[in-house]
């Protein structure tokens, strides 16, 4: 099955919009759980009641007998995960799904019901009753930080003297606390998945890697994997919560083999905050020192995050300590360690959002015990080469976008002096915070075919997740071909289609652009070929001429030796303007100005719109987002969207969102970086600086609600 | 969740009859019940569709408002007399839950909403509300969104309505049709304290049907304001939120009317915080005392101790809004 995405509106000047926002905005897209399958039945997870034990008995008989169902499938009866490592089931990994009777987590699928109709499978899943041998869990980080581990493959970091700050003429030494967070996109995670034959299957699948997830579900059940094809033409947000395959996908597929029918499962909302990962809750501590004229001696840093009991998760919570200013001494540790939880996975500006969040912060409360503005103290220890490598960087512009975010929130207006500046009887306080995510590119597969009519198609398996992908595919290709956006047609999202990398890390705009590009540089060579060696836009002319149906390349695009001679990075700023009512501590972010450095911008309008939703997700962090959990009973509390907080309208004012714009000379052709990651990492100090500046209080533990401010 | 039966009566005797079976719920608008029927906290066998009743009208009377119980938040919230004469009201609902929430909520269904206590939803977790004699999982548990004042050891959830405090700043009526035919009780006796019986969250028969709310005709309309403080600007349910109305003669207090939501099992009035106010100067002095004297009487839990503080706060911070200090 192939969907296609159409551009339908002629580019405005300021850029083109969104080629499938018609699509989406009618419901014309499709989402992995939309499809009518032929024979479709539904699965529903049940969850375990306790955080860590093991299944004494389990009842399936009332469920099984309810009307409607076909299986109830548990560990006592699943078929065997041909990819599952049969022996030593403690090992590390990902968590297998029916496999024994262990918990490790409380919410853990201890069975999966699956029914002719949804509505009987949810009802029969309630009547599905297990007894546990419970045993003693730990679900709080917080009390159990003593019981951290370095992780495998992970070192402490030293450069220069490991604890420099502590000598240094003024200091900071201060602890900070980021609760989990849930990526919870609007989307819930879904999968239908059908055995087309003994070895074959195909899966429409929530996934942001139409090749990992091939791999991954190839892999469980020993399968080639071109006996597994996947669709995901449109995926309604993920933010990292569908980099990998989860164990209901599994289940899914497992479930399929076992009623012989196709299954739909698609999460609960519930489901979403304990099944397909989350920002861990994670402790910091930053020390940080500096001369009196504000040149830095030294930061430490050092970050435990929790992971859960059967699988280590890790990510770069201090790295950019290491990365972001020129320090000469620069000490980091991390540590993980194990919870009575299910495993976290990278959330938007993954650790390095985190990381930001404690040394963007503690370099505020320096700039105060200096009595230095942010930035000018930020521009003194502005790094010109990477402090890690030595090597020059690809491009770094970040100065300017100091200067332009600082210009856009009236920075002149900040006063030093927190607590000091009021309107209409509420405080007013400005903040801001950096933020840097490695630039990349990897290797994609584009076709580029133009047909007889002029209408040119581009083929990749790429999944566009919401930023736009297809957009920035349709903007270059056009620029390139000399044609209009809407005589582009881009199919993506298919395993049958050329391959491309998963979508995340920021890296997708340099990767398939860059492929785009050399996609269209090798078209437009053919059509010179067929003219003779002259320069031609005439390409229906050309192909009638040669009497051709279509002419069509498909073209392998990968990074070259660059990458190995400059360090890489897109950069941010973030100013954020806060309103404090001194009586409620009820804090209204009034405005928002985020900058970014991501080089090139190919589409103007999409990436506005995703620095813009990044900034939406940094408020969240710092004013409303926290998973909580009842450590009695190791089980979250506000596992619901009216529970768990985020940002509504009314709780953001315009973004504005603003570029360098800036080519990376040396990156890829377009000279464009990426800026998913940017667009979240430093916003959540940002406003928990402009809450300092307002207040006069530094809150260090997240998120900032009214209780904690008076 | 369960199947059941659903029937859709025309006729008020119709609604009294079918709801006189056991294991029978009303539904109206169906933004609570729907969810407590998903969450597997209630499973009536039959539901009992109110909708078809002409109970949507708002109308002035001789001496007051009156409101139709299947009236919806928003219709009411922008209705003109409600505008016009009870402000109060129409800040209240445009405070609560979000905009499409407000287009099918009702005011009795808003009167009927249950407590949005963590423990009463997650069927897996002790709770005396849900499942009498089971214990109090908020108790010593996650209890930041919990009552401060008249709690039980049985129960210390909170009431979650915003409207609902509005209606009892207000001294509305409630009109009550039963078998035996109508009653009317105060806004402020409708719901009830937890105490021993925290599953029950009001007087109403399980044979009776609101029909409606009546509010008296008052000097509040130029000085009230409705505080709603919560942890994020639509969506969420009050931390502390205060109703205050005031009628001022010439720079001095002649009544007040004052209520808390997010702090008790029902609507909380402050009758001894309005006796306070009474022929005192509009200053933040009064409204300082007034709040004192309110939070006579308020215990704190693990997580809730910050009410301790914001109520007071709020109380005075919606004063001075009600008054035209700010």
């Amino acid at each position: 099955m192939k969907i296609e995405i159409t551009s339908m509106m002629p580019p405005p000047a300021d850029g083109m919009s969104r080629v499938d926002g018609r699509l989406k905005v009618t419901g014309a897209a499709k989402y992995s759980a939309e499809y009518n399958i032929k024979g479709v039945t539904y699965g529903v997870m049940v969850g375990s009641t306790i955080a860590k034990g093991s299944i004494k008995a389990i009842d399936t008989k009332a469920a099984e007998h309810a009307p409607g169902v076909l299986t109830v499938i548990t560990y006592l009866n699943s078929p065997k995960v041909p990819g599952y490592q049969t022996e030593n089931t403690a090992a590390k990994g990902m968590l297998k799904i029916f496999y024994d009777d262990k918990i490790y987590f409380n919410g853990q699928p201890i069975a999966l019901v699956v029914a002719d109709t949804y509505e009987r499978a949810l009802y029969a899943a309630s009547l599905v009753k297990a007894d546990y041998n419970k045993e003693q869990h730990q679900t709080e980080l917080k009390s159990n930080l003593n019981n951290g581990v370095l992780p495998y493959s992970s070192k402490d970091y030293v450069r220069g003297q490991e604890d420099a700050y502590k000598s240094a003429p003024v200091k900071i030494e201060q602890e900070y606390i980021l609760p989990t967070e849930v990526h919870n996109p609007m989307e819930l995670h879904a999968i239908i998945a059908r055995w087309d034959a003994d070895d074959k299957i195909t899966v429409w699948d929530k996934t942001q890697g139409i090749k990992s997830t091939q791999k991954s579900i190839a892999q469980a059940f020993k399968l080639p994997p071109d006996n597994v094809q996947v669709t995901a033409p449109f995926v309604g947000g993920a933010f990292g919560a569908a980099l990998r395959t989860w164990p209901h996908e599994i289940a899914a597929v497992l479930a399929a083999k076992v009623v012989k029918r196709p299954v739909k499962l698609v999460l609960s909302r519930a489901d979403m905050f304990t099944s397909v990962g989350y920002r861990p809750y994670t402790w910091q501590k930053i020390g940080i020192g500096a001369t009196a004229d504000g040149k830095l001696v030294g930061i430490t840093h050092d970050a435990t995050g929790q992971t859960s009991a059967y699988e280590d998760f890790t990510e770069g919570v201090v790295n950019i300590s290491q990365l972001m200013y020129a320090s000469p001494n620069v000490n980091t540790r991390y540590k993980i360690v194990s919870l009575n939880v299910n495993t976290p996975t990278p959330m938007r500006g993954p650790g390095e959002a985190t990381g930001a969040y404690a040394l963007e912060s503690a370099l505020d409360e320096l700039s105060y015990e200096l009595n230095i503005d942010p930035i000018d103290l930020r521009m003194r220890n502005y790094a010109q080469t990477d402090p890690l490598s030595g090597k020059p960087y690809s491009s770094k512009f970040l100065n300017d976008a100091y200067k332009l975010g600082a210009d856009k929130i009236g920075w002149s207006e900040r006063s030093q002096k927190p607590g000091s500046v009021t309107k209409d009887g509420w405080l007013v306080g400005y903040g801001m915070g950096a933020g840097m995510f490695g630039a990349y590119r990897s290797s994609a597969t584009v076709t580029a075919r133009m047909m007889a009519d002029g209408t040119l198609i581009l083929q990749t398996g790429v999944t566009d997740i919401g930023p736009g992908t297809g957009t920035a595919m349709v903007s270059i290709a056009s620029e390139m071909m000399g044609i209009p956006g809407a005589k582009i047609r881009v199919d993506l999202g298919d395993s049958s289609l050329p391959p491309s990398p998963t979508q995340g890390g920021s890296q997708i705009t340099a990767t398939v652009g860059s492929a785009v590009y050399d996609a269209c540089t090798e078209l437009k060579d053919k059509f010179k070929q067929l003219n003779n060696g002259a320069d031609s836009a005439d390409y229906v002319g050309l192909l009638k001429q040669h009497n051709l149906p279509q002419l069509e390349v498909t073209t392998l695009s990968k990074n070259g030796p660059e990458m190995g001679k400059y360090a890489s990075y897109s950069w941010s700023v973030h100013f954020i303007q806060v309103f404090v009512n001194p009586a409620t501590g009820v804090v209204k972010v009034n405005k928002a100005v985020s900058v970014a450095d991501a080089g090139h911008i190919v589409s103007p309008k999409t990436a506005a719109s995703q620095i813009k939703g990044g900034s939406v997700m940094g408020i969240g962090m710092a004013l409303m987002e926290e998973v909580v959990i009842d450590h009695r009973y190791g089980r979250l509390v506000n596992n619901n969207l009216a529970d768990y907080h985020m940002p509504v309208h009314a709780d953001i004012p315009q973004v504005e969102a603003l570029f360098v714009n800036k080519p990376d000379p040396n990156l890829n052709p377009m000279g464009a970086k990426g800026m998913g990651e940017i667009a979240t990492i430093g916003v959540a100090a940002a406003v928990a600086n402009a809450v300092y500046n307002a207040t006069g209080k530094r809150i260090r533990e997240m998120p900032i609600t009214p209780d904690k401010l008076i | 969740m369960k199947q059941f039966q659903y029937v859709h009566p025309s006729t008020q005797q119709s609604v009294l009859d079918a709801i006189n079976k056991p294991g029978t719920k009303i539904i109206a608008g169906g933004t609570n019940l729907v969810d407590l029927m998903k969450r597997g906290v209630t499973a009536p066998d039959k539901l009992v569709d109110i909708n078809r009743l002409p109970l949507k009208g708002i109308t002035a009377t001789k001496t007051g408002l009156h409101i139709g119980a299947l009236a919806l938040n928003s219709v009411v919230s922008e209705d003109n007399l409600v505008v016009e004469k009870q402000p109060l009201l129409s800040m209240a609902l445009k405070s609560g839950a979000s905009p499409q929430l407000r287009n099918m909520a009702t005011v009795g269904g808003n009167m009927m909403q249950r407590t949005r206590c963590t423990y009463f939803y997650d069927i897996t977790m002790p709770c005396n509300k849900r499942e009498p004699g089971s214990g109090c999982g908020a108790l010593e548990g996650f209890n930041r969104m919990h009552a401060i004042f008249g709690a039980s050891p049985q129960c210390i959830a909170v009431h979650p309505s915003d409207m609902c405090v509005g209606l009892a700043a207000l001294d509305a009526v409630v009109v009550i049709a039963g078998r035996k035919g109508e009653r009317r009780i105060p806004f402020t006796g409708f719901h009830r304290l937890a105490e021993d019986h925290p599953e029950t969250d009001n007087h109403l028969a399980k044979d009776e049907l609101i029909i409606g709310v009546e509010i008296p005709d008052n000097n509040f309309a130029k000085h009230s304001y409705y505080l709603k403080v919560r942890d994020r600007q639509s969506y969420a349910f009050a931390l502390v939120s205060v109703a205050a109305a005031l009628d001022i003669d010439n720079g001095t207090i002649r009544q007040a009317r004052l209520a808390m939501g997010g702090v008790a099992h029902k609507p909380w009035r402050l009758f001894d915080a309005e006796k306070a106010l009474i022929g005192k100067p509009v200053s933040e002095e009064s409204f300082k005392q007034a709040a004192q004297i309110a939070m006579q009487g308020a215990k704190a839990y693990q997580y809730n101790a910050f009410k301790l503080k914001l109520a007071p706060a709020s109380i005075t911070e919606a004063l001075k809004h009600a008054s035209g200090l700010v």
